[in-house]
């Protein structure tokens, strides 16, 4: 029997970053918010001091940051036709887990879709025709362009203290940055970090290409910094420890060293950890959200009403939650109909690896968004006439560090183990270097979510069920990718390349990257969208679904700039105009 | 007592602004306390001992262990093999703990066989899947009266272990020859680049070899020596010798 | 003196029962308490509250504000701070503006019994009756609360509140006229604010060492530094601005505010006004270069090699390598009058406990040093405070593996490993 609860104005499910961002903002407008978190409280000098966090096996191979699968995981396979298996070892995607989520062990990667990928569909359309947008490519336009968000973009890069150097102010192109950037009104809040030697290599076998590179934006703080809540953020010390590990130093963005010192102290504000939620309850007409149903560690229950619910969690996770409570249409890759579990797309990468016999790069230095890109090859920045595929991706040289049981980079022909190996290893580790590309994935009508008929949780819910893999459009892109990163690789002057294609169907195995996205997207129109573009439900207005889960297909860059875009801009909304007319929907379908 | 102390707050009173941190899995409510935080808190890492001999391997488990970790990284001019450097022992400390149990993985049934990007899909967590791999190449190599692993020549040891890899070798029942190995390979690198204080990595020798500078914070000085040498030897969370005053 | 004066105590008891004070003259029943109007007195009581940082005692953690009840380790035994809500039985709900005068300025209270000066009276007794009337005033409009806080956990003899009367003989000066100045700072600094019930040296039995105010003072396994003149170990190098800022925010361009000073910018310094805090500020400038001066430290190389090393691979990640850090984020190290103490209890146990900066609303980060007790030995913590200490142009005294050894045994005996998350 639940423990019926005071109500609150607002409760939001789950506290990573688009928790904190969207509890920041409605506390701000004087509403009592309630955040509920499944796992537990982090904090920099007990959770991630830099007197243990440099443990890669800790925490790279053995997750300790990362959610524990035998809780909750999901199951996952290529095709419908396949049977799904349950995601038994994390890899390929790496699920964050307690106060700030994945945004905690995240690199710091913080970059704006194109204009042309807000409207992926429309835009393609426009330029190569119907052909190049084929029907089972299930691709859509966000119904934001990037002139809403712009704004927004700009202030999650002022909370994250962004390094970089603007490419695109108020139109006019500028020295050093990303010429094709879209229009930004003012420069990123510090400058950008400190370029080591492998990057300033590829920096300039990149020019000399004719290609336009520029330092990756970077939540990682150039300098001391203190954003505009006040809250103070240290300077990186390149310490080589960041994607999947914490930050020591208060030197990267999380919603711990942005947002919580300034939340934590309000008093219209209260956060319960170890405390998931199993259902958004609805009123008898479906139409309006009541509030949660949420168990503690000891598995009692308790129901929380509140106003405004606000799913918070992360995508797969909140996609999961819609189902699980009967909210909106399920997805039905046959018959196309339904708007819950669509469109799920992820991001498609690749490699070069460039191996030097002169030149100590001291790859073991690093920072989590530091390095030199190229966006020639990114969205629509180029021509596909003729080349068989639409999207692209970056191509870029990120020195985030070397942590030596994954850092073994050796030639073809070089064996897995055995003293040829470690002769290699020991010959190449200080003088080797990577190229990566980070390709966009398009939706695709048989790329879904839905919930699995074998396979439970600890709670004995049924699991999430993924069906992925990438399409031709995919490969083909990240193909020629791969080739323009193998021409700057070469064009490095090394003793010799590797070039790494991704082939074949997508495996859950090696890591990838945890840009899972789509399920529950934005769009205009309720039959093929699950909220609209202020990420308010079509179906149960007083319920806004934050995260990539609103992503229609994703784009060729790091999701979490927009995720904040979209939930500030969705704040934004709710502040400003939903708060004058509760209940109601912001837009007219 | 030489000076007067008069103490004004209890332990308990220091941080009163704060709250104290949470440490066990409960249920928690903050409130407008601010960021949690206590004294002499911290999620440290756990060492093993080392002192201790196999806590999980048998005898016969070992010798396999302790020869094919000798051929995966054999020890020669350029560094220590993985005998050397304590992956025998790291394995073993590993299988014994949580992660031998699988603790954090998925273990629920029913276990289907992979289609081959769905991943690790045995109902053995790594402790039972070492055991029963360990056991059929035993059975393996024994049939037709042939000597078992650690008997066999180096060439031979490499020949098998290469079959294991390509997944040439059927070891019959549940086991896949080729999943064990992709798991045995992982761990043992895992065992030679780790910290020491997981037990392998003797002496911070791998990370010598390499010449990665280990458990460090700040690189500042080194973002911008393009093409130098780093200067300083490499440094595990239990420290480097020179934290001594003797060393 | 000391030896001698116990003597004397034992022997008063063994000859005396307790003799109480009769109620003062003139003492009348005491009003019921006010209802919660925020007159111009009560607002001037609930501003001098704040810089008497009353709830810094009489607030237990969790329990309802000025209801007392937080154990005050004591040498002699363990006090608990009053209940100073109008509750009429467990509270001064029956207490006139006599009685509290009283109290503040002779540490007695409303039943004529003494009070121990663990409550800061002579300090107190600075503040003038218009002041005392209007925290009179103040506290009559909080909420009463029933409690009654534990029994003082005092051995006999100390558990004796008589011989409080010649504690107050050797330690106790009754200021019989009381002003609000020569200046706001001074009034402020010796009286309500009493930082030097702190910052001020003790005799054995734990009153000021004459003559040497403000130099310095160990409590509770810290050392409140000196907020002397002095450059190196004392406000020398602060600019006026500087203390004030790190007053009200808990930071400035040489130090961070944690512990115990903590907690007193969070809930008195940080909510005084800009004139007091730079008041406070003005008369701390004034105070002279007085400390003795402090031997050169005979600097083990091998110690100060080893120190660096632990310095450099894990000290570094905040405070830089250079020590500079980064001014009102991280400490600086060199300069800095903390590292420079004497005294290095409070250098020692920032390595071994770590520390969490407070948090103002000007200031919201409480950036944090870790815990070092569970990673470094003795020898080794003794080691990189010596270095900290002695380098950069710093100059102290060598810190001994014998003195981290003792104050770990108090302080950091038990560290606590945080265990992995169930989710």
């Amino acid at each position: 029997m639940a423990t019926r609860l005071p109500a609150v104005d607002a409760v939001l499910i789950g506290f990573g970053w688009t928790g904190a961002i969207m509890a920041q903002e409605l506390t701000e407008a004087g509403l009592n918010v309630l955040a509920l978190e499944r796992g537990e409280w982090r904090d920099t000098p007990t959770d991630f001091a830099p007197t243990f966090a440099q443990d890669e096996l800790r925490y790279y191979w053995r997750h300790e940051l990362f959610q524990r699968l035998n809780h909750d995981t999901l199951t996952i396979r290529n095709k419908a036709s396949e049977t799904a298996l349950p995601m038994r070892r994390l890899g390929s995607f790496l699920l964050g887990s307690g106060v700030g989520g994945a945004g905690v062990h995240w690199n710091g990667q913080v970059w704006r879709f194109l204009p042309s990928d807000l409207k992926a569909r429309s835009h393609n359309l426009e330029r190569y025709g119907k052909k190049a947008v084929p029907d089972d490519m299930t691709i859509q336009d966000y119904g934001v362009s990037y002139e809403d968000l712009e704004p927004y973009y700009d202030k999650f890069e002022y909370l994250c203290g962004v390094s970089g150097k603007a490419g695109n102010l108020k139109g006019v192109i500028q020295a050093g940055g990303d010429p094709f950037e879209g229009p930004r009104a003012r420069e990123y809040p510090n400058p950008p970090l400190d370029m080591p030697y492998a990057p300033t290599l590829f920096g300039q076998a990149a020019a000399g290409l004719g290609r336009h590179p520029f330092p990756h934006p970077a939540a990682n703080m150039s300098r001391p910094y203190t954003n505009p809540l006040g809250v103070q953020l240290g300077a990186c010390t390149y310490c080589g420890f960041c994607e999947k590990y914490a930050c020591g130093n208060y030197s990267k963005a999380s919603a711990q060293t942005t947002i919580l010192p300034v939340l934590m102290r309000k008093k219209n504000f209260t956060l319960k950890t170890n405390s998931e939620v199993v259902k958004i309850n609805l009123s008898a007409d479906g139409k309006t959200a009541t509030g949660v149903t949420y168990i503690d560690d000891k598995g009692q229950e308790f129901e929380q009403p509140a106003e405004l619910v606000v799913l918070s969690a992360y995508i797969l996770h909140n996609v999961r939650l819609l189902l699980l409570s009967g909210i909106g249409k399920p997805y039905d890759p046959a018959t196309g109909e339904g708007v819950v579990g669509r469109n799920y797309a992820y991001q498609i990468t690749s490699s070069v690896n460039v191996f030097f016999d002169d030149k100590i790069l001291n790859p073991f230095v690093g920072a989590g968004a530091l390095g030199t890109i190229v966006n020639d090859f990114n969205g629509d920045n180029f021509d596909h006439s003729g080349l068989g595929f639409i999207g692209g991706g970056y191509v870029g040289l990120l020195q985030t560090g070397a942590r030596p049981i994954e850092t073994h980079n050796t030639p073809d022909g070089v064996p897995k183990w055995g003293a040829a190996w470690k002769a290699a290893l020991a010959r190449d580790y200080l003088k080797t270097t990577t190229i990566s590309t980070h390709g966009a994935v398009m939706s695709h009508r048989g790329n879904y979510l839905d919930l699995d008929p074998t396979y439970k949780d600890a709670l004995g819910r049924p699991l999430l069920r993924m069906t992925f893999d990438f399409t031709d459009n995919e490969h083909k892109m990240s193909d020629y990718l791969t080739d323009r990163a193998a021409e700057i690789g070469r064009a490095m002057g090394g003793r010799e390349i590797k070039v790494n294609y991704r082939k074949g169907s997508w495996d859950v195995v090696p890591y990838q990257t945890t840009h899972n996205t789509g399920g529950a997207i934005m769009g205009d129109d309720p039959r093929t969208s699950f909220t609209n573009r202020y990420l308010q439900s079509w179906d149960v207005p007083n319920l806004f679904v934050l995260g990539a889960t609103a992503f229609p297909q994703n784009a060729g860059y790091n999701p979490t700039g927009t995720v904040a875009a979209l939930a500030y801009h969705a704040a934004d909304a709710i502040k400003t105009r939903y708060l004058k007319a509760p209940q109601q929907s912001l837009v007219q379908a | 007592m030489s000076t007067f102390e008069l103490d004004r707050r209890a332990l308990l009173g220091i941080g009163a602004a704060a709250c104290a941190v949470p440490l066990t899995a409960a249920a928690a409510q903050f409130t407008g306390a601010g960021m949690a935080w206590q004294p002499n808190t911290a999620a440290w890492p756990t060492a093993v001992d080392l002192r201790a001999g196999y806590m999980f391997f048998t005898p016969d488990e070992a010798a396999f262990i302790e020869a094919a970790c000798a051929r995966i990284v054999p020890a020669d001019a350029t560094g220590p093999g993985a005998v050397e450097a304590g992956v025998p022992l790291f394995l073993d400390r590993q299988l014994a703990g949580d992660y031998g149990k699988g603790a954090r993985w998925y273990m629920q049934g029913p276990f289907g066989k992979s289609t081959g990007t769905q991943g690790y899909q045995s109902r053995h967590p790594p402790a039972g899947l070492y055991r029963a791999a360990i056991r059929a190449i035993g059975d393996h190599l024994g049939r037709n009266g042939g000597q078992p692993f650690h008997k066999l020549s180096a060439a031979d040891q490499d020949a098998f272990l290469k079959d294991l890899e390509a997944g040439k070798a059927d070891l019959g029942g549940d086991v896949d020859a080729k999943a064990y190995f992709t798991l045995l390979l992982q761990n043992v690198m895992e065992g030679y680049f780790a910290d020491p204080l997981y037990g392998g990595n003797r002496g911070l020798a791998a990370w010598k070899m390499i010449g990665f500078s280990g458990a460090r914070y700040d690189q500042r000085a080194y973002v911008l020596a393009y093409g130098k040498p780093y200067p300083l030897p490499p440094v595990g969370i239990g420290g480097r010798p020179a934290w001594s005053a003797k060393g | 003196m000391a030896r001698r004066l116990i003597t004397f105590m034992l022997a008063a008891l063994s000859a005396a029962a307790v003799v109480t004070y009769p109620a003062s003259p003139g003492a009348q029943q005491a009003p019921a308490a006010d209802p919660p109007v925020e007159t111009q007195q009560v607002a001037y009581g609930r501003a001098l509250a704040v810089i008497g940082d009353c709830e810094g005692c009489h607030d237990r953690p969790g329990g309802p504000p000025l209801a007392g009840g937080l154990p005050l380790n004591t040498p002699f035994g363990v006090i608990y701070s009053a209940n100073i809500t109008p509750d009429r039985e467990t509270g001064i709900g029956t207490w006139t503006a006599d009685d509290f005068w009283n109290a503040l300025h002779r540490g007695v209270r409303a039943n004529g019994a003494k009070l121990y000066p663990a409550f800061p009276y002579p300090y107190f007794t600075h503040v003038t009756r218009e002041e005392s009337d209007a925290l009179y005033a103040y506290f009559r409009t909080v909420a009463p609360v029933s409690y009654r806080p534990p029994a003082n956990k005092l051995p006999f003899p100390f558990n004796i509140r008589f011989l409080v009367t010649f504690w107050n003989m050797l330690n106790f000066k009754e200021d019989t006229a009381p002003t609000t100045g020569p200046t706001r700072g001074e009034h402020i600094v010796r009286g309500l604010g009493h930082c030097g019930a702190c910052h001020t040296p003790k005799t054995l039995l734990g009153g000021d060492k004459t003559g040497h105010e403000l130099e310095g003072g160990k409590l509770d396994n810290w050392f409140a530094p000196a907020l002397t003149g002095d450059v190196r170990a004392g406000l020398g190098a602060w600019p006026a601005a500087a203390i004030a800022e790190y007053l009200k925010t808990g930071r400035n361009a040489h130090a961070n505010a944690s512990g115990p000073m903590g907690d007193v910018v969070a809930h008195s310094t940080s909510q005084m006004s800009g004139a007091d805090v730079a008041a406070i500020a003005t008369y701390l400038k004034s105070q002279t270069a007085r400390l003795e001066p402090t031997p050169p430290a005979t600097l083990d190389p091998k110690v100060m090699a080893s120190g660096q090393a632990i310095y450099v691979d894990q000290c570094a990640a905040c405070h830089a390598v250079d020590g500079k850090a980064a001014p009102t984020y991280f400490p600086p190290l060199p300069g800095a009058a903390v590292t420079q103490s004497r005294d290095p209890t409070t250098v020692i146990r920032f390595i071994l406990s770590g520390t969490q900066t407070v948090a103002t609303d000007a200031r919201p980060t409480p950036l944090s040093m870790p815990s070092f007790a569970w990673k470094l030995d003795d020898a080794q913590v003794a080691a990189v405070a010596t270095y900290v200490r002695n380098s950069w142009g710093n100059s102290a005294p060598a810190v001994s593996p014998g003195d981290v050894a003792r104050l770990r045994r108090k302080v950091a005996a038990k560290p606590v490993q945080k265990p992995s998350a169930r989710i």
